[in-house]
């Protein structure tokens, strides 16, 4: 894009950027900064192809064309086509970028630490392990029942128009502290309809402390669970270990089949970490399934600093992600039959191309959501509670620190990330998790370059199955409609 | 938009504003499934908020700028809108239907008794 920068007041004109990519022996642009796909076919193909060997005039553009056999009014018409839905461009370039949010932008989620203690001691846990960041020592062990009314009134008072809320519970094990989990539902429930909003909720449990009488709870009460799990036991139980090194899976698995069977009132999903001795991803996604059970598995190397045993390298880390493009393509062939395949990181991404978004922010941390600690620290999400950086004021004081977070989002927003500037993929990545920056880099605001290559290929494999499904099966898309 | 095809959600908004740019208002019709043509604005209309109708520009009658008979037939045949005639939509489908060419046939197009 050098020599649209260069040539900003040239009437002539110029390829949008993109992202192109071909799929079922048709031709789409995956545009930037907008998010959206179009496929092109005959004159607009010609014109596109024209105009990435030169920019040229309006009228220079449409004689090659009537020289090529094209009608001057149909092309006159493609070119206003294409211009409008900014796939060319003349003139100076658009906005590369969405803009900042408002200064007082709705709050729509909490994540609630009901705990920072845990029963496990996974090697590789950004709580606990040696990339620990949070400084829990002076610190509650678990959230009062005074700090989780004052973080649900926070939400409240934050949220201005919005409908619909959302709690999530987290810790330390969260399960640890149910009693608090349990009062702050029925709270959140009651706060809520007084100001005539809903709320839903969901938590992340490592499953070890799971009986039949929280499974009701969470099943009379919707909440939505994710399940952290590596797979069978013998590589689920190489990390997710008890403190005294025996592994959890043979705890876990009864539970699991049991809040299965039990629970079905909102979704129930796998949330697998990798290590760089649990990578065997096929037999995970499989014994997920087909053995335990579950509809929906992710799957996401640990967060660690290269420096860390546990730490993926390079070799293992293209193998990791050939394992994600051999399940997507089962995806991909599942779709195409009207298939249900529970691979939730083909689900996700396919979601977010679907809709064309374009985000000013990796994720909501510090805009839509905000964590909460024992102490009611109020940080840009659940990962940095209790820690030196991203902090935005207490529940318990003043509630959200406007100042802190207005500088947050104006340190993150994609626009401030100049290694995402010339890059296609930032509508969706827009520069990667602030934690796993931090751990890598020793700041939130730097982009994850080290995965940089692989995400560009993870979304343009998405971006092909996504385009085959939308030519050979377009009907399977209408499950991503909802906003 | 003949060759360019909107595929997610983001393209079709974007095609959506290409034909609201560029068609005709349609006003409170009812889309025609047989009629594939769009149904031309009606010009002069009240819901153009221009003069033409009532009066012309500078507030007088003189310079009123469409023909009795082009009025008559777009506020008929071409909107749903209240207007100073009969409506075609709902009320007197045939009111026009000994009328095929007004300059000739304006006779047949009589008083309408509720």
């Amino acid at each position: 894009m050098s020599s649209a920068v260069m040539d900003m007041t040239s009437t002539a004109y110029r390829p949008a950027e993109h992202h192109a990519f071909e799929t079922s022996g048709r031709d789409f642009l995956y545009l930037v900064p907008s998010g959206a796909i179009f496929g092109l076919d005959g004159l607009s193909k010609q014109i596109f192809s024209l105009l990435l060997k030169e920019q040229l005039p309006r009228e220079e553009l449409v004689s090659a064309l009537v020289g090529r056999g094209y009608d001057r009014t149909e092309i006159e018409a493609t070119l206003d086509d294409m211009e409008s839905c900014d796939v060319i461009f003349s003139g100076a370039p658009k906005e590369a970028f969405p803009s900042l949010p408002e200064p007082d932008f709705p709050l729509q989620r909490i994540v609630l630490n009901t705990t920072n203690q845990c029963n496990l001691a996974c090697g590789y846990c950004y709580e606990y392990s040696d990339d620990k960041i949070a400084q829990t020592k002076d610190k509650p062990k678990y959230m009062s029942e005074e700090v989780a009314q004052a973080a649900i009134d926070t939400l409240i008072r934050e949220s201005a128009g919005r409908p619909l809320l959302h709690v999530t519970f987290f810790g330390g094990e969260t399960l640890l502290n149910f009693n608090l989990m349990r009062f702050a539902v029925l709270y959140a429930r009651k706060r809520a309809a007084e100001v005539s909003k809903d709320v839903d909720f969901s938590l992340t449990t490592n499953a070890t402390l799971l009986t039949e009488e929280i499974v009701d709870f969470l099943a009379e009460n919707r909440i939505g669970v994710t399940v952290s799990i590596d797979g069978d036991k013998e590589l689920h139980d190489r990390m997710r270990t008890f403190h005294n090194g025996k592994g959890s899976y043979d705890i876990i698995a009864p539970k699991i089949k049991m809040l299965l069977a039990r629970h079905k009132t909102n979704s129930i999903g796998a949330r697998v970490t990798l290590s760089s001795g649990v990578r065997d991803v096929r037999r995970i996604y499989d014994h997920l399934t087909k053995e335990l059970g579950f509809q929906g598995v992710g799957i996401s190397p640990a967060t660690a600093n290269p420096d860390r045993l546990y730490h993926i390298g390079g070799q293992k880390m293209d193998d990791v992600f050939d394992q994600f493009s051999e399940l997507a393509w089962e995806y991909r062939d599942y779709a195409l039959r009207g298939g249900q395949h529970y691979f939730t990181n083909v689900s996700d991404t396919i979601k977010e191309l679907h809709s064309g978004i374009s985000k000013a922010y990796t994720c909501g941390a510090g805009l839509g959501l905000l964590g909460v600690s024992t102490s009611g620290g109020i940080a840009a999400c659940h990962r940095f509670v209790d820690s030196p950086v991203a902090q935005m004021g207490n529940v318990l004081d003043e509630g959200v620190d406007h100042t802190a977070r207005r500088q947050f989002l104006e340190d993150h927003h994609v626009g401030s990330r100049p290694d995402c500037h010339t890059c296609w993929v930032r509508p969706v990545c827009a520069g990667g998790c602030y934690h796993e920056s931090f751990i890598n880099h020793g700041q939130t605001a730097a982009s994850n370059l080290n995965q940089c290559d692989r995400i560009r290929g993870w979304i343009d494999l998405c971006l092909r199955i996504y385009g085959q499904i939308a030519v050979e099966n377009p009907a399977f898309l209408e499950r991503f409609n909802e906003n | 938009m003949n060759s360019l095809h909107a595929i997610n959600r983001k393209a079709r908004r974007f095609e959506e504003n290409r034909i609201a740019e560029t068609a005709d208002v349609e006003a409170l019709q009812e889309k025609s499934k047989k009629k594939q043509g769009r149904v031309y604005y009606p010009l002069g209309c009240t819901l153009g908020f221009n003069p033409g109708w009532e009066v012309d520009v500078s507030g007088g009658t003189a310079g009123l700028c469409q023909p009795v008979e082009r009025d008559l037939f777009d506020c008929y045949l071409g909107c749903a809108w209240p207007a100073q005639v009969p409506d075609h939509v709902s009320n007197n489908p045939d009111w026009t239907s000994k009328c095929s060419t007004a300059a000739n046939d304006w006779r047949n197009v009589d008083v309408i008794y509720p």
